[in-house]
């Protein structure tokens, strides 16, 4: 990048200012007499890689919940992930271009069919990524809010519990999860129903450690949204301090909570595996995708599809997430303007980004 | 400050003594101490649970244990005196002692991985911040999503797969047809010509260009067995020092600046000089005299910048400072490359260097180079996974701070005033970009020792997670609070040093 070209960029970016709206930032005034709500919408759905991980995830959504049923409920695919079935072409996968053929990603050693597994293990990890995200998305938004807003010795105390968890190993509480939950033989009703639904207290009790960024994130946000004018103003208006919270200053935080909820979310997905790869996670004979991988690493010269599949699922999943969670954030950040690369590209170099304040300034 | 900084700490202790009693009472509920005894079938089972019961103290309740465990623990807080008690494990060793050899471990895997992946992510993130929207942003950014979805363990055995048995077997016989130097060359030149940047027919010109020398290398280093028998030779490293002497005065001084370039160019010809009478030293070397080496490097070209003097000596020492490193980094790495063929016909390694688990090969017999050169090849495999997992978080945060600096107004105020491309982005913004960076590295330092804990347990390394395991399945809270205790220190501590470099950096925020 020599100099004079960089002068000339800057002269093209100064007339692209007087004379047009910038290229590819979308123009303040398109914004006007829509809702946070619509805006928000339009930038996501404005946002190629965010749609494109959207669809993609839909797609595997459907397909691993569809295929071979949820909850009691039979889905379409002929085998699931217990049955086993003679072992065709030595369990290699049938998958062609024109055909899916009996076990399309193929067999274990024993004759288990892959895919049903595979789509199993992908339903478990989704199950745990949601509940992971509704409660540490719960507890995280009343924690911070609460320390936000009433300070005091409220925020020193949760403040303080918050610190106490980010530094106790996730990996202990799994393993003593996973230890109660599986002492069959103790009776009491919390391993009676963890035997049966050992995801579902996975993802709970993960949910109740990843709260804790969340949650100074949002006291973070509380702290500066409290002070505002209009804060004040409802204090006066007579408003309840509930009130205040859920109606006046959670809306307007309600960006850095989902973008971040998001991210925890695909940071669950991997956790999870991780867990259940170390073994303390997902227990057999219920499959999880990094219980698969871990099954089966061993065999990875002789049936190599047994490692690919489930591998390219997690990391499937997890891109689709993080890239939602990128368009998210792009859409919610006021400061990040909508950028459009096709645009962009054709108006020339005009295409630095500018600040909300200078657009503002110009409208 | 003070007063700041003693708050903190004593804030810091009450945190880690309540979270200390809950990871103790966690990991002795965590399931039965006895149990795996209590399978055994062998006729001295009795006295087995029994020694284990007084070994582990099990006849006392948990909470109580927690109290012995930190009246030994408090001991450990007086310096110097050498009764630190943190217990011992079920094989009766202090946990201090494995704790100590466990940490030696763990640093040697993670260090190198954290030093290169925030260099390598730094520099990505910068020059995707400069090329925004551009082929090579895109490119980068998709690879830093996909890397952060990666989970280890899948990465970890692909890599055994491909690059430690791949590669040994290509070893074996490393003879490269020139299809496979052409397909790589494309790749290299297509990487090239997307990096660019610029008009077409420039990433034309440079992509070709970096076609034509990776093939030809390739082809090269096929027909003279280099991969049988590394080495750089004078001649390469005094092409390679020119190389870096005039790259490394562009980013620190710009060319206008002669003496600094003259500095960094006369560091090199006093690194080829040095090259001959050298080797004799270098072949009785130890880790220390490397270390000395290396200051003397520096001292050197800090020396040769200060002589050539000039209207900026500052410019000069630092150009002539790195530059001298740099070029023993080359001639060290070229006596490793000799020490390869002993490596590599060693009756323990019988030509499969690239090792898949462990820290070491035992008992390796050889000097320095040999030895250094066998932790390298078990290093190799796990700080590659450790450095694609880490680098996407750098580069995406380091790309959003300096895109941030690079709108502000004091970045238009520099460009108006005429200052160069190179100092707008060296000086004005990469500067100002690292404040937030350096809170992020401090934070990731601070979870460096327990970060690693998947990675070690793939490819065997005896390290802290090893021995948090061990105690987790042996239901002995020992050594798993030994790591906790290492952790949570040095995550308190490096929370704090975050808090207050960010301070030191950035004046306008004061720690109270």
């Amino acid at each position: 990048m020599t100099q004079p070209s960089q002068q000339n960029e800057i002269l093209a970016e100064r007339t692209a200012e007087v004379e047009e709206p910038i290229a590819g930032i979308e123009d303040i005034r398109e914004a006007k007499g829509l809702s946070q709500g619509q805006i928000v919408r339009k930038r996501f759905f404005g946002h190629t890689g965010a749609l494109m991980g959207l669809v993609a995830f839909a797609f595997i959504f459907l397909l691993a919940f569809t295929s071979v049923g949820w909850a009691g409920i039979p889905g379409w695919w002929k085998y699931n992930h217990v049955d086993v079935a003679p072992l065709i072409n030595d369990g290699a996968p049938t998958l062609t271009l024109t055909s899916i053929g009996e076990h399309p990603f193929g067999q274990d050693r024993i004759g288990r069919d892959l895919f049903a597994m595979t789509m199993r293990g992908a339903q478990q990890s989704i199950t745990v990524m949601f509940i992971i995200g509704l409660i540490a998305g719960l507890i995280g938004v009343v924690v911070g809010a609460l320390s936000g807003y009433f300070r005091g010795w409220l925020e020193a105390v949760l403040m303080r519990i918050t610190d106490i968890i980010i530094i106790v190993p996730a990996l202990l509480l799994a393993a003593v999860v996973s230890q109660i939950a599986g002492r069959r033989d103790s009776g009491s009703w919390f391993s009676a129903f963890a035997v049966d639904n050992g995801t579902v207290v996975l993802g709970v009790f993960l949910g109740f450690v990843v709260w804790v960024g969340l949650a100074r994130l949002v006291r973070g946000e509380f702290l500066s949204l409290r002070e505002r004018e209009f804060v004040d103003a409802a204090r006066i208006s007579g408003s309840s301090n509930a009130r205040i919270i859920f109606k006046h200053i959670l809306p307007n935080a309600i960006g850095v909570v989902i973008v971040n909820v998001t991210l925890t979310m695909s940071s669950a997905i991997l956790l999870e595996t991780s867990l259940s790869y170390l073994g303390v996670g997902v227990k057999s004979p219920d499959t999880s995708l990094g219980l698969l991988i871990s099954q089966n690493q061993e065999a990875f010269s002789t049936r190599p599809w047994l490692f690919w599949w489930p591998g390219l699922f997690i990391v499937a999943i997890c891109l689709c997430i993080n890239f939602i969670g990128d368009g998210l954030r792009d859409a919610f950040d006021p400061r990040q303007k909508k950028f459009n690369a096709k645009k962009a590209v054709s108006s020339g170099p005009g295409a630095a980004p500018v600040t909300a304040a200078d657009t503002a300034k110009g409208a | 400050m003070v007063t700041y900084i003693v708050r903190r700490l004593i804030t810091a202790a009450f945190i880690l003594l309540g979270a200390s009693f809950v990871v103790y009472i966690l990991t002795a509920i965590s399931g039965d101490p006895l149990g795996e005894l209590r399978a055994l079938n062998t006729p001295n089972r009795d006295q087995l649970i029994e020694a284990r019961i007084n070994l582990l103290d099990l006849n006392t309740p948990a909470p109580i244990r927690y109290f012995k465990w930190l009246g030994g623990a408090a001991q450990c807080l007086v310096p110097f005196a050498g009764n630190c008690d943190l217990g011992r494990n079920v094989t009766g060793q202090p946990v201090t002692e494995a704790l100590g050899l466990a940490l030696v471990q763990t640093l040697s895997l993670v260090t190198a991985a954290t030093v290169l992946a925030i260099l390598i992510g730094v520099a990505l993130g910068i020059v995707t911040a400069l090329r925004q929207y551009s082929t090579l942003d895109y490119g980068v950014t998709f690879m830093a999503f996909l890397f952060f979805s990666l989970p280890i363990f899948w990465i970890a055995v692909l890599l055994k797969e491909y690059g430690a048995i791949g590669f040994n077997d290509f070893l074996r016989n490393p003879d490269i047809p020139w299809y496979i130097a052409a397909g790589i060359g494309i790749a290299a030149g297509l990487v090239l010509a997307v990096a660019a940047g610029g008009d077409l027919k420039r990433r034309l010109t440079v992509g070709a260009v970096g076609f034509g020398f990776v093939a030809a290398l390739l082809l090269v280093a096929s027909v003279t067995r280099w991969f049988t028998t590394p080495g750089l030779g004078i001649v390469v490293i005094l092409l390679a020092g020119v190389g870096l002497a005039f790259a490394i005065t562009v980013l620190v001084s710009g060319l206008q600046n002669k003496k600094a370039l003259y500095s960094g160019l006369t560091a090199v010809g006093i690194g080829i000089v040095l090259y001959f009478p050298i080797q004799g030293l270098l072949n009785v070397a130890t880790p220390l005299m490397i270390f000395i080496l290396a200051v003397v490097a520096v001292l050197v070209g800090v020396g040769v910048g200060w002589l050539w003097g000039g209207y900026d000596r500052g410019q000069g020492m630092r150009v002539g400072a790195i530059t001298a490193f740099l070029v023993g980094g080359l001639i060290v790495l070229d006596r490793f490359m000799q020490a390869w063929p002993s490596y590599f016909n060693n009756g323990k390694i019988r030509g499969r260097p690239i090792a898949t688990i462990g820290a070491s090969t035992p008992n390796l017999e050889g000097d320095y180079w040999v030895s250094t050169l066998d932790s390298f090849t078990h290093l190799i495999l796990p700080t590659v996974a450790l450095i694609l997992i880490s680098l996407a978080s750098y580069t995406r945060f380091t790309r959003s701070s300096m895109l941030e600096v690079m709108n502000m107004d004091y970045i238009r105020t520099a460009r108006a005033k005429g200052a160069t491309e190179r100092s707008v982005v060296m000086r004005h913004a990469f500067r100002n970009a690292l404040i937030p960076i350096a809170t992020v590295v401090a934070f990731d330092i601070g979870a460096l020792i327990g970060g690693a804990v998947i990675t070690e347990r793939v490819f065997s390394v005896q390290g802290m997670g090893t021995l948090f395991f061990d105690g987790l399945d042996h239901v002995d809270p020992n050594p798993v609070m030994g790591v906790f205790l290492c952790t949570a220190v040095t995550a308190l501590v490096f929370n704090l040093v975050a808090d207050l470099a960010y301070s030191a950096l950035d004046p306008r925020v004061r720690v109270k």
